[in-house]
């Protein structure tokens, strides 16, 4: 499929693992995917096939990064949690290893229209598909503020991407062990005040984004979340990540995440009609885990961020 | 593979026909190969047809629809578990009359043979999609889904009993008399012949099976269960034995004279064989798009070199060729 002369729309590929490096809890994946990094935009995401026993389906991960230059043709970047045996699988995949993936599927982040300043904010991994899109508008002249938040330290990816990026970075942990001790929504109105941002986007746990959306309306600032759902099949076949959103005449419908999403204008979501309703466990990362068929896998303590990012590479790497 | 074994089987492979009839006999509904879209697997049709041509399927076996739009039910819908997925749906779907009107005919103008899949609450209900399915020119024939697990009760789930299966489809028989109908069964009964020989008494054409199997699962951590229905639809490679043993009972008893749809976990060329010898004439493809949307194309496009291969020149000399065992029904 072809939009004014631009190639957009899925691909399927088979992807060489080019490097894999951690951040703290996560996990950083690099894949050579050139025609998946040329035709891909900050909010999409790419569906990766696992080879896990008894696992069946597809993968989803935001796409946290595009390269089209350097020694590989293009590469994109994706970020995981080791949560269950697929995630698992892909965390202790070795550089040199094939990985089937397709995409870039579902719709990126609409960009402004104008010159403004944006404010960032992202939960836990959420964060990822954040730094994708700081990325492009700093680079279409946008100013760009970061808000990020987790639980801990372990679960802030590469604080220091954002903190080049952008005229203002926060960070929230719930341990109080980085930056803020809290939730991203303690800070959101005093740093859309201190930036200016016109507008705001948002991923990470539906919980969060609820909140981060309310805030935004209240200060009637335009607010783009990008929703995270159990989904099948990522192409809009099988009708399993549904949310409630509302259309025209305010009537609520449920649309499918995968296609219809994952980016959403905030007010559109009836999260009063969707499970997110319902009250959230104590901790952002306990929602996330139930969010999962979680298999908590601990980090082991080296990913510490004093020098940025370990890099793994097997010895057979070049 | 060797160039000179892909270029001998390419061109054995022209010889080998695939082509079922599902007509039962008359010729009224053939179609050129045996991959079909298992019903509610497939979407519209358009969402496939951004990756692949959809007409190279034999069929489009559309998802269920109903009298009225359909929400469905909340999330999460879908569990992965070992080797397969449990999903509840709940039949979302945007009603009989917007499919008609905006689905069918995009499907028939990319050259797609389209089979309807009509589900209700009531045999009214069934009787009253049927005639606004049957006012279609583009439907070659009418898969009546008579065993969505996902409903508010199981006396609503018509194929646990030979008679009320055989209520609706002597209501859908009676509002489209010449259509191909094809009654989809449930795994979930002690004996699923009866039900077969029962509908087909009552006018189906013949039968589609299985549908998906009734399961559930709970998180051992947090008690919750693993889709918001609780009870869900297995599918997947899991069930697939299931699926090959009920489409030989129903094959044994109703005779190769009638048509089968098979469906069940099937994901490679040796599957699709597999149901063909158990008894199907043509196989539908369900949960291993959600793993991999190319499957349907792959298979379609792979069938004719394996048979091609083996010798064999039609894929209809296959059907119910499983070697007797010593307690063969």
């Amino acid at each position: 499929m072809s939009v004014q002369g631009r190639d957009v729309g899925p691909v399927a590929m088979t992807c060489v693992v080019v490097d894999r490096r951690r951040y703290g809890r996560y996990w950083g994946l690099t894949l050579s995917a050139p025609e998946i990094a040329r035709r891909a935009a900050p909010g999409q995401f790419v569906n990766v096939a696992v080879e896990a026993p008894g696992t069946l389906l597809r993968r989803p991960f935001s796409i946290a990064g595009v390269s089209l230059s350097g020694q590989v043709a293009g590469t994109l970047d994706i970020v995981l949690d080791a949560h269950g045996p697929g995630t698992g699988a892909l965390a202790t995949i070795a550089p040199g290893a094939n990985l089937d993936v397709l995409g870039p599927l579902g719709k990126a982040f609409p960009m402004p229209q104008r010159r403004v300043a944006t404010l960032l904010v992202g939960g836990g991994y959420g964060a990822a598909p954040m730094y994708y899109l700081g990325g492009r508008l700093r680079a279409a002249g946008h100013r760009v503020n970061f808000l990020i938040g987790a639980a801990d330290t372990q679960r802030i990816i590469d604080p220091i991407t954002p903190k080049r990026m952008a005229n203002q970075a926060s960070f929230t942990t719930e341990d109080g062990s980085m930056g803020h001790r809290g939730r991203v929504t303690d800070l959101l109105a005093d740093d859309l005040a201190s930036t200016g941002a016109e507008v705001v986007y948002a991923c990470g746990p539906n919980a969060m984004l609820a909140a981060v959306g309310a805030i935004c309306e209240d200060l009637n600032v335009p607010c783009q979340v990008s929703v995270e759902e159990h989904m099948a099949c990522g192409v809009g076949v099988c009708m399993t990540c549904v949310l409630p959103l509302r259309g025209r005449n305010d009537k609520v419908a449920n649309r499918r995440v995968c296609i219809d999403g994952p980016v959403f204008s905030s007010t559109r979501i009836a999260w009063d009609e969707s499970r997110w309703a319902e009250p959230a466990p104590a901790t952002v990362d306990a929602l996330v885990d139930a969010d999962r068929d979680a298999v908590e896998v601990e980090a082991t303590g080296d990913g510490s961020f004093r020098s940025g990012v370990r890099t793994v590479r097997p010895q057979e790497a070049r | 593979m060797t160039a000179t074994t892909t270029a001998g089987a390419g061109a054995a492979s022209a010889e080998v026909d695939l082509s079922v009839d599902l007509g039962g006999g008359n010729g009224a509904l053939v179609l050129p190969n045996p991959i079909v879209t298992a019903s509610g697997c497939f979407a519209s049709g358009r969402e496939i047809d951004t990756l692949w041509d959809v007409a190279e399927l034999g069929a489009v076996v559309a998802k269920s629809v109903t009298r009225e739009p359909r929400q469905g039910l909340p999330t999460p819908r879908m569990a992965e578990t070992p080797s397969g997925m449990l999903n509840a749906i709940g039949l979302q779907n945007p009603g009989v009359d917007t499919w008609v009107d905006r689905d069918v005919p995009w499907l028939a103008s990319r050259g797609a043979r389209i089979i309807a899949s009509i589900a209700g609450n009531t045999v009214e209900e069934f009787r009253e999609v049927a005639k606004r399915v049957g006012a279609s020119r583009d439907i070659a024939a009418v898969e009546i889904n008579l065993s969505c697990p996902n409903v508010s009760h199981r006396g609503l789930v018509f194929a646990t009993q030979a008679s009320t299966a055989a209520e609706v489809v002597r209501a859908v028989r009676s509002a489209l008399p010449a259509m191909p109908l094809f009654a989809k069964l449930t795994p979930d009964v002690t004996e699923i012949a009866p039900v077969g020989r029962a509908v087909v008494e009552a006018g189906a054409t013949g039968v589609s099976a299985i549908n998906t199997t009734l399961g559930m699962a709970i998180d051992a951590e947090t008690g919750r269960v693993k889709v918001a229905n609780g009870y869900a639809g297995l599918s997947g490679p899991a069930i697939r034995p299931m699926a090959v043993r009920a489409i030989h009972q129903l094959h044994v008893e109703l005779g190769p004279d009638v048509p089968i749809i098979g469906m069940g976990g099937v994901r490679t060329v040796p599957d699709v064989i597999e149901l063909v010898r158990a008894g199907a004439s043509a196989v539908a493809v369900g949960t291993a798009t959600f793993a991999d949307p190319f499957t349907a194309r792959t298979l379609a496009r792979g069938l004719g070199e394996w048979l091609s291969r083996r010798g064999f020149t039609s894929l209809a000399e296959l059907r119910g060729q499983v070697h007797r065992w010593p307690h063969h029904p």
